[in-house]
């Protein structure tokens, strides 16, 4: 049912009850927003994995990635072998006034050198200082979050399963060498030939 | 003795027409904000922003004072003045308490009051047509349009109050006043707070003033102080408005412990009232010029002699 100026009560009860609300104001710079975890705030750089292998370069869509290096030689570990050559990072910078945040870099990154950092506030006065260097990409990665935790029933991450496989392995090679070695301290006699199979073993872990 | 009796008289109708406008400006700072989900200013002062209007104030004084080359230079400054000063006059007339706890008791104050704040509009009137602007102009034509239309219902609604008192006197109709003029004045109160409003240029009765199509109205040309008092008149305005509608129709003073706590009542009631003006603010837009008018005339003013009739009727009968 309606009664003239019904529309009028709604007006003002609408204005009122919110009003007893709570407001919605961001009280930005007194109060640091709750970002949602994996906000795009700027892109951090672990440079201690990154092999130059250009891929974040090449994939990004504005080219808005600068890096530079050169190769070293490291001399050979034995006497035959050939000596290595290895990328070293002389530097690594990325020009926010042109990135788009899309992300592409840290995708494609094989090795996990790029990461997202939530941190937003680095505006500039002047647009050229909007490029930051590899010191300040390295200083973001303290700011960027631990990854989330896994489901529960989650399959293991494949690095820990390959560690793990290999300390089990170990793990047990050594409990199969103590139980001969308590065998031969029983026996005492003719054991020689045992307890070289059991170090065999060993080594082959 | 009696020279300091009305001095201490005039001071205090003076530092209450200086502040309570800027409490109502402040309150309505922060119950419209509140009202659209934000918390409006935060940083003057400190707590809450309550020294808002004390900054705002402080930033007018310093801007440049500019009267336009082609303006009628006596009128256009004089303007703002016209504006603020007969809301003073009316505060004065205005009963706070029981027992002459007024400013000045005059016999005839309620004609006084609605003579002295049709003054105020001529104010906006001399600011529009002195300003030399064709928006000022529109804005000044709107003014004196709209005191037309809604002066009428504003006048006839209170001459009910007057009839049923007896009296023009404004603390005589209080000390009249009887609980069961609520319902029975209720269709007046309606009509001359509506007209109130509209005489106010308040929302949703603001087309003198609509930015949206005129600008500012006869403020566009205005800067720094004058401006600042073209906007304290309006707030003094709502103190004016509101306290008249309390007097005259809720009763002003009359409340529990009336004899103590009186001057409370008043207050309350007045700042009940001025909650109401910014909360219809608030929640209505702008009407637009021809439904004022509409409004006016064809509701306004019928209810008004509706309740003229009603209070005649009853009075006779009570008689």
């Amino acid at each position: 049912m309606s009664f003239p100026g019904a529309g009028l009560a709604k007006g003002l009860a609408v204005t009122l009850r919110t009003m007893t609300k709570k407001t919605v104001t961001a009280q930005y710079p007194d109060v640091q927003p709750v970002l949602p975890p994996r906000s795009r705030g700027v892109i951090a750089l672990l440079e201690e994995n990154c092999t130059v292998c250009m891929l974040c370069a090449r994939e990004c869509p504005d080219w808005c990635i600068y890096i530079d290096s050169h190769k070293e030689t490291l001399p050979a570990a034995e006497p035959n072998a050939r000596a290595r050559t290895r990328n070293v990072l002389d530097r690594f910078a990325i020009d926010f006034s042109l990135c788009m945040y899309c992300g592409i870099c840290i995708e494609v990154c094989p090795f996990d050198a790029l990461f997202w950092s939530p941190e937003f506030e680095y505006a500039e006065t002047d647009i050229h200082e909007l490029t930051h260097e590899r010191e300040k990409l390295r200083e973001w990665m303290w700011t960027v979050p631990a990854p989330p935790a896994l489901d529960p029933a989650a399959e293991e991450p494949k690095e820990i399963a390959t560690a793990r496989k290999a300390a089990d392995k170990l793990a047990a090679a050594a409990a199969a060498a103590e139980a001969a070695a308590a065998v031969t301290t029983a026996e005492t006699v003719e054991s020689v030939g045992s307890v070289g199979s059991v170090e065999e073993k060993g080594d082959d872990a | 003795m009696n020279l300091l009796d009305t001095v201490l008289r005039c001071v205090a109708t003076l530092v209450v027409f200086l502040v309570f406008p800027l409490l109502i400006g402040q309150t309505e700072h922060k119950v419209m904000a509140h009202m659209q989900g934000r918390l409006g200013p935060m940083y003057a002062g400190g707590f809450h922003g309550w020294a808002q209007l004390v900054a705002d104030g402080v930033k007018f004084v310093q801007k440049e004072d500019i009267v336009p080359a082609d303006a009628d230079r006596r009128v256009f400054q004089l303007a703002p003045a016209v504006s603020l000063l007969p809301y003073l006059f009316v505060l004065l007339a205005i009963p706070v308490g029981p027992d002459g706890f007024v400013g000045q008791a005059i016999d005839a104050g309620l004609f006084f009051v609605l003579a002295v704040m049709g003054v105020g509009v001529i104010g906006k009137l001399m600011a529009g047509w002195a300003s030399a602007n064709k928006f000022s102009l529109l804005g000044g034509l709107r003014t004196a349009a709209q005191l037309m239309s809604y002066e009428l219902p504003m006048v006839l609604a209170a001459a009910s109050v007057a009839m049923a008192a007896g009296t023009l006197s404004l603390p005589g109709i209080l000390d009249a006043w009887q609980w069961y003029w609520l319902p029975w004045q209720l269709i007046g109160a309606f009509v001359f707070f509506t007209a109130g409003l509209a005489e106010l240029q308040r929302p949703p009765f603001d087309m003198p003033v609509a930015d949206s199509e005129i600008i500012f109205g006869a403020y566009t040309e205005y800067t720094g102080l004058r401006f600042a008092l073209f906007l304290l008149s309006e707030y003094a305005g709502i103190l004016v408005v509101s306290a008249l509608t309390a007097v005259l129709f809720l009763g002003g003073w009359h409340g529990p412990m009336a004899d103590q706590l009186g001057w409370l009542w008043m207050l309350l009631k007045t700042f009940a009232l001025a909650f109401l003006v910014i909360w219809l603010r608030v929640t209505y837009p702008r009407l637009r010029e021809d439904q004022l008018m509409r409004f006016a005339w064809i509701v306004l003013i019928p209810l008004a002699l509706v309740q003229l009739a009603l209070t005649g009727i009853i009075k006779v009968a009570i008689a």
